[in-house]
C-alpha cells in the first residue's frame, strides 16, 4: 500500500494529491461526477451547482470541495440524482431550449447531463425570456436563449486568450451574459474560432457558423452513449464531434 | 463638447479624491451619480478610462447595486421601504398617495425629470415606519401630511438640505439595557487594556468569554481572530460588518448611531491583536445619513490618539478606519461577498474554503465581524471575559440585541442575556396577540405561538437580532409573500438554485396567495426549498426558502384556507392570457374567453 | 376470457403531427397494439366525441383557447395523460414565437405579409383565439407522463405503451431518450 491519501466516493476508494477537489480526484480516477460549469482546464467556479454531491453528509459541490482523506462522499444516491434533475430542469426553464431547432442538439453538455440525470421533462413553470441572437460575427452566433450562465467564455477569453470579450451583467434573475463593446456586438471584437472561448460553450450558445447539423442524428457525439462514457464536448476534438481545435 | 469635457472634468475630481484606486469603485460610482442622478453609459465608459480598467467591469458593478441607476432618474429619488413592517403601518397606501400627489407611477421617473418614486427593501426604520430614502437620506415616521409636505418641497424643487430636519430624524429607541449597553464605557479603555495585558492576554479574555458571532452566524469570535492572527502575512485587515440587511433588524443602526466609539475601539483592538493597520466599516448604503457623523467620530478619534498613528503613544501600534458605503445589495452582508464589495467588484460570494481569516480582503488574512461583536469585543478587553460569560446560556455567552418589530406597544432595541424565551420579549414589548415571529429575519426562523417557550440563544433559536411580531389580525402569507419577493429581488444571480428557485417560489406563493394554489403547488413548494437548501452556493439561498417552508409547518391554516379543492390548477390565468387576441382582434363572443366556470379545470384527478 | 381492450384517445395541439407520425411508423406492431387497445378520438380514427380513457396521449404545446378545451377534456376523460414530444413539454418550436408579442406575429402574417389584399387581422368567432404565449401542457393540467423526443421515436412510444399497459414501471433506455 502506497501512503497516498484517499476518499470514498459511493463506496470506491479514490486517490487524490493535496490541494485537489473532490471533482478533480474523481475525474483522474475515472469516476463521472456531472458537471457544467466545471472544465478541468479552468479554476472551479461552483455556479452551476449540478455536481452537488453529499461529504461526511453535508451537500456541497464537488468541483469546489478539497479532497480530504477519509472523507465519504455520495454521489449516484436516488436523493442526488433528484436534486440534480431539479436545477437541471431549473436551467431549461429559464432560458429557451429548443433542442429540435438547436444545431448543438446531440452533442451538447446540457442536454447529455439532462439525460444523464434522467430528467425526462422542464417540469417547473418556464420563463420564456426573451433574449437576442447575435449574428453580427463573420464566424460565430451567440444566441443568448441558451445561456445557462456558466461563464466559461468569461474565463476562456479573460484568463487563457486574454481577449475579455464575454462578461457577466445584473443581478439575480437579470444576470446575463454580454459581450465586452459599446454595441455588444461579437461581430466589433476580436472574438475568433481558434479562441478557447469558441470551444468551452456547454450548450449551443456560442455556435460556429456555416457548418450547422453536418453530423447526421444517430451519430453525434450524445446520441448512442451517456456522458459519462463519452466525457465533456468541451474535451474532444473537433473531429470526434466535439469542440475542441489544437 | 463643452458638457462632454466637464463630465468628464467631474469624473477625474472624483476618480482623484478616491486616489484613483479600482478598489473604490463603488464609492466613486455612487459619488458621481450624486452628481448626476445616473449612471450613464458615456459616464460608465469614463469612469474606466479615468481608473484604467475594463469597461465592463464598471457596468458589472453599475448593473448590480439596486441603488445605482443606468437608467435616468428623477432629481429627487423617493425609495419606500418595503419591508413587511413598512407594510403593516400601511406603507403601499402611502407610496400610492404620494404617486398620485406627484403624478407619477410607481418606478417611473416624471416626464419634466423631477421626481421617481419606487420600492426597496427594508432600511431598518421597522420600529419607526413607514421609511423611505430620498436620496439614499432616512426619512421616518411617514404619514399623509409628511408626504403632503414631501411633495410640496420636491414641487418647490427645494434642496434635501433645507428640508425640514424633523423629516430625517431617526429615534434609538433603546428599550432595555443590559450588560453590552447599561454601563458607561470611557473611550480609549479597551485600546487602554490592550496595551496594558498584551494581544495574548486579551485574546484569552477573548476565548473565555465565549463571544460568537453577533450576526447570527454565530462562530466563535475569538478562534476568528486567533485563525487571523496566525495566517502568514505582514499585510491584516479588520472589517466591520455592518451591512444589517436582514429585514427587520436595525440594532446596528442604533450601536452605529450611539455607540460609535465602541465600535470603532472593538475594531482597533483586533487590529492590534491581529496584527492589522487598516479597517473598513462597510456601513449599508440605507445608513448613508450616517456617513458624514461617522467620519467625525473617526476624525475626533485620531486627535484623541485613539486611531491613527502612534495609537495611545504607541509607535507600533498604527490602524485606521475607513468606511465603505455599499449601494443596496443584502447579499453583501455574506462575508465573503462583502469582501467583494470592499474591492470594488459586484457581490458574488466566494467559493469558501479558504476563509476570509486566511484569504481576505485582497486576498490578505481578514477578520470581518459584525458590529454587536466589535462592540462586546471592547468591553470584554475592558471588563474581561468571566464578565461576560457570566450572563447567557452554556453556548450562547453574553447578551444579544434584540431588533423588536411589528405588532407591539414599544418597538425598538432590546439587549438580552441570551437563552430569554420569546414570550418574554412579547411582554416586555407589549405584544399581547402575537401568531407568530419572524425570527432573526425572512432568512431565519418563522415560529408560531406553540413555540413561543422557546429560547432566544444558538441552543434553540440563533437570530441575528431580528424579532418581527405577527399578531392574530396578520395574515401570515402577506408576511411569506413579501418575504419570497425579497429574495427575488436580493438574489446574487450567481448559482442556480438561488437565481432560479427564487423566481420559481415566488411565482408559487403568489399563485397560492391569489387563492389559484392547490395541494400539489404546496407540494412543488417544498420540493422547491429542499432543491434550494441543498443546492445554493450561499447562505442566502439556501435560507431563502425558510419563510415557506416554516409557514407551511407552523401555519398550515393559512394555507388550507386559500386553497382550491381541485386536484391541479394551471400555471397562469388563462382568460387573461386571451386578452391580447381579444384586443387585437375586437372579439367578444362566447369564445373569446375562457370562463372558469366552462372549463373542468382541475375536476378529474 | 378476452380482456377488455384499453381505450387511448390522443390528439394533437399545437404541434405537428409529427408524434402522430412517429406512433404510425409502429408499422407491423400496430396489429399487435390493435389487439389491446381501442382507439377513441383520435386525428386517426373518425371518433367527434371524446368517451372515458384509460390513456390519453396529448402532442403539442397550448397555443389557442381551442387547445385549452380540448386539453382539460382529454384531462378530465383520461385516467393516464401522456405529454408526448418537445412542444407538449416545452411549447417546443411553436412557443419560438414568445420572443414577440402576439401583435408583431399576427401583423407578420396578416398585416405585413406578401401578397395581402383588404390585410387585417382575422376575428372570425370560428377561428380559436390566440393566448398570447405558447404553453407546454403541465402548465395548464396535470400530467402522468412525459415522453420527450421531436419526435419520440417509435421505439420508444412502443416501449412506453408496452409497459404502461402492463403496468410495468417505465424504464426506457438511453437511446429512447432524447429531446430533439
Amino acid at each position: 500500500m502506497s501512503g497516498e491519501p484517499s476518499f470514498t466516493l459511493d463506496g470506491q476508494q479514490i486517490p487524490f494529491q493535496e490541494g485537489q477537489t473532490v471533482m478533480q480526484a474523481a475525474l483522474e480516477a475515472g469516476v463521472y461526477i456531472p458537471h457544467l460549469c466545471f472544465n478541468p482546464e479552468f479554476t472551479p467556479h461552483g455556479s452551476c451547482r449540478v455536481c452537488l454531491v453529499k461529504v461526511n453528509n453535508r451537500m456541497q459541490a464537488a468541483c469546489t470541495t478539497p479532497a480530504a482523506g477519509g472523507q465519504t462522499v455520495q454521489s449516484e444516491t436516488e436523493e442526488l440524482r433528484e436534486i440534480r434533475r431539479g436545477i437541471l430542469q431549473m436551467l431549461f426553464v429559464e432560458g429557451n431550449h429548443v433542442c429540435p431547432a438547436c444545431e448543438k442538439s446531440g452533442a451538447c453538455q446540457l442536454q447529455a447531463v439532462a439525460y444523464y440525470v434522467g430528467m425526462l421533462a422542464p417540469h417547473f413553470k418556464h420563463f420564456y425570456p426573451r433574449r437576442p441572437v447575435d449574428a453580427s460575427h463573420p464566424d460565430a452566433v451567440i444566441d443568448f436563449n441558451r445561456c445557462i450562465m456558466c461563464e466559461l467564455c468569461v474565463r476562456a477569453s479573460r484568463d487563457v486568450d486574454g481577449k475579455n470579450i464575454f462578461a457577466v451583467e445584473g443581478r439575480g434573475i437579470q444576470a446575463h451574459l454580454v459581450v465586452n463593446t459599446p454595441s455588444g456586438q461579437l461581430g466589433a471584437t476580436g472574438f475568433s474560432l481558434h479562441d478557447k472561448a469558441a470551444q468551452v460553450c456547454p450548450t449551443g450558445s456560442i455556435l460556429t457558423k456555416h457548418r450547422g447539423y453536418d453530423i447526421p442524428i444517430g451519430q453525434r457525439l450524445y446520441d448512442r452513449k451517456p456522458i459519462n462514457v463519452v466525457g465533456d464536448v468541451a474535451q474532444l476534438p473537433d473531429s470526434q464531434g466535439g469542440r475542441r481545435h489544437d | 463638447m463643452a458638457e462632454s469635457s466637464m463630465l468628464t472634468e467631474t469624473i477625474r475630481d472624483i476618480v482623484q479624491h478616491h486616489g484613483g484606486m479600482p478598489t473604490r469603485l463603488l464609492q466613486i460610482l455612487r459619488d458621481v451619480q450624486d452628481r448626476l442622478t445616473w449612471l450613464s453609459p458615456e459616464t460608465l465608459e469614463r469612469v474606466a478610462e479615468e481608473l484604467s480598467i475594463s469597461p465592463n467591469k464598471v457596468r458589472s458593478v453599475a448593473e448590480f447595486y439596486s441603488f445605482l441607476y443606468t437608467t435616468p432618474r428623477g432629481r429627487y429619488d423617493i425609495l419606500f421601504s418595503d419591508n413587511i413592517t413598512d407594510r403593516m403601518l400601511g406603507n403601499r397606501e402611502l407610496l400610492h398617495y404620494l404617486c398620485s400627489r406627484l403624478k407619477v407611477s410607481i418606478g417611473e421617473t416624471r416626464a419634466d425629470g423631477l421626481v421617481t418614486v419606487g420600492t426597496t427593501s427594508c432600511t431598518g426604520m421597522c420600529d419607526q415606519g413607514p421609511a423611505a430614502l430620498v436620496n439614499g437620506y432616512t426619512l421616518t415616521r411617514l404619514n399623509p401630511s409628511r408626504l403632503d409636505g414631501i411633495a410640496n418641497l420636491i414641487e418647490s424643487r427645494i434642496p434635501l438640505a433645507e428640508w425640514p430636519r424633523e423629516l430625517f430624524e431617526v429615534y434609538s429607541n433603546l428599550r432595555r439595557a443590559d450588560i453590552l449597553l447599561g454601563r458607561h464605557f470611557a473611550d480609549g479603555s479597551a485600546l487602554r487594556a490592550g496595551l496594558k495585558r498584551g494581544p495574548e492576554a486579551i485574546m484569552e479574555e477573548m476565548v473565555k468569554s465565549g463571544l460568537r458571532g453577533q450576526g447570527g452566524a454565530g462562530f466563535g469570535s475569538a478562534a476568528k481572530w486567533i485563525s487571523c492572527r496566525n495566517a502568514p502575512g505582514n499585510v491584516k485587515y479588520v472589517v466591520c460588518n455592518a451591512d444589517e440587511g436582514e429585514p427587520g433588524t436595525f440594532k446596528d443602526r442604533v450601536l452605529m448611531q450611539d455607540f460609535a466609539d465602541l465600535v470603532f475601539e472593538g475594531m482597533t483592538l483586533c487590529g492590534r491583536v491581529i496584527g492589522a493597520q487598516h479597517g473598513f466599516v462597510y456601513l449599508r448604503g440605507e445608513y448613508r445619513y450616517m456617513l458624514n457623523p461617522l467620519k467625525a467620530i473617526l476624525q475626533r478619534r485620531r486627535e484623541a490618539g485613539l486611531l491613527g498613528e502612534a495609537i495611545l503613544g504607541d509607535a507600533s501600534f498604527n490602524f485606521d478606519i475607513e468606511i465603505h458605503l455599499g449601494a443596496g445589495a443584502y447579499v453583501c452582508g455574506e462575508e465573503s461577498a462583502l469582501i467583494e464589495s470592499l474591492e470594488g467588484k459586484h457581490g458574488v460570494p466566494r467559493i469558501r474554503p479558504p476563509f476570509p481569516t486566511t484569504h481576505g480582503y485582497l486576498n490578505k488574512p481578514t477578520v470581518v465581524n459584525n458590529v454587536e461583536t466589535f462592540a462586546a469585543a471592547a468591553k470584554i478587553a475592558v471588563e474581561g471575559g468571566d464578565w461576560f460569560a457570566s450572563r447567557g446560556t452554556a453556548q450562547s455567552k453574553g447578551t444579544k440585541l434584540l431588533s423588536v418589530s411589528g405588532d407591539c406597544e414599544r418597538p425598538g432595541i432590546y439587549e438580552y442575556p441570551f437563552g430569554i424565551t420569546v414570550h418574554q420579549v412579547l411582554e416586555d414589548c407589549g405584544a399581547h396577540d402575537a401568531q407568530g415571529i419572524q425570527m432573526a429575519g425572512p432568512a431565519g426562523h418563522m415560529i408560531s405561538a406553540q413555540q413561543f417557550g422557546r429560547r432566544i440563544c444558538f441552543e434553540d433559536l440563533a437570530t441575528g437580532g431580528s424579532f418581527m411580531v405577527f399578531d392574530q389580525k396578520r395574515d401570515i402569507l402577506d408576511g411569506v409573500r413579501n418575504f419570497a419577493h425579497f429574495f427575488v429581488h436580493e438574489s446574487c444571480g450567481f448559482c442556480t438554485p438561488c437565481r432560479v428557485g427564487t423566481s420559481l417560489m415566488r411565482d408559487l406563493i403568489d399563485k397560492v396567495h391569489t387563492g389559484h394554489g392547490t395541494r400539489y403547488d404546496l407540494e412543488e413548494m417544498c420540493k422547491l426549498g429542499r432543491i434550494m437548501q441543498a443546492g445554493c452556493h450561499c447562505g442566502l439561498g439556501q435560507t431563502a426558502p425558510n419563510p415557506v417552508l416554516d409557514s407551511l409547518d407552523q401555519f398550515p391554516e393559512a394555507y388550507e384556507r386559500r386553497l382550491r379543492s381541485t386536484a391541479y390548477e394551471p400555471a397562469f390565468d388563462l382568460n387573461a392570457a386571451l386578452e391580447e387576441a381579444r384586443q387585437l382582434t375586437g372579439r367578444s363572443d362566447p369564445g373569446a374567453y375562457l370562463n372558469e366556470e366552462d372549463l373542468l379545470v382541475g375536476a378529474m384527478p | 376470457m378476452i380482456e377488455p381492450r384499453l381505450k387511448i384517445a390522443t390528439c394533437s395541439l399545437a404541434g405537428c403531427f409529427g408524434c402522430h407520425m412517429s406512433l404510425l411508423d409502429l408499422d407491423e406492431r400496430l396489429f399487435d397494439l390493435a389487439e389491446r387497445v381501442e382507439l377513441d378520438r383520435s386525428p386517426l380514427t373518425d371518433i367527434k366525441e371524446l368517451g372515458e380513457c384509460d390513456v390519453g396521449l396529448v402532442e403539442g404545446g397550448v397555443c389557442n383557447a381551442e387547445n385549452v378545451h380540448t386539453l382539460i377534456e382529454f384531462r378530465a376523460r383520461c385516467k393516464i395523460l401522456v405529454a408526448i414530444g418537445a412542444c407538449a413539454l416545452n411549447g417546443g418550436v411553436p412557443a419560438m414565437r414568445n420572443q414577440y408579442d402576439l401583435k408583431e406575429c399576427l401583423e407578420e402574417s396578416y398585416v405585413r405579409g406578401m401578397g395581402l389584399v383588404n390585410a387585417q387581422i382575422p376575428s372570425d368567432p370560428e377561428i380559436p383565439l390566440l393566448l398570447n404565449k405558447v404553453h407546454p401542457i403541465h402548465e395548464v393540467v396535470k400530467i402522468d407522463y412525459s415522453l420527450p423526443g421531436c419526435p419520440p421515436s417509435a421505439d420508444t412510444i412502443w416501449t412506453f405503451i408496452n409497459e404502461l399497459l402492463s403496468g410495468q414501471a417505465i424504464a426506457l433506455s438511453y437511446r429512447q431518450i432524447h429531446y430533439d
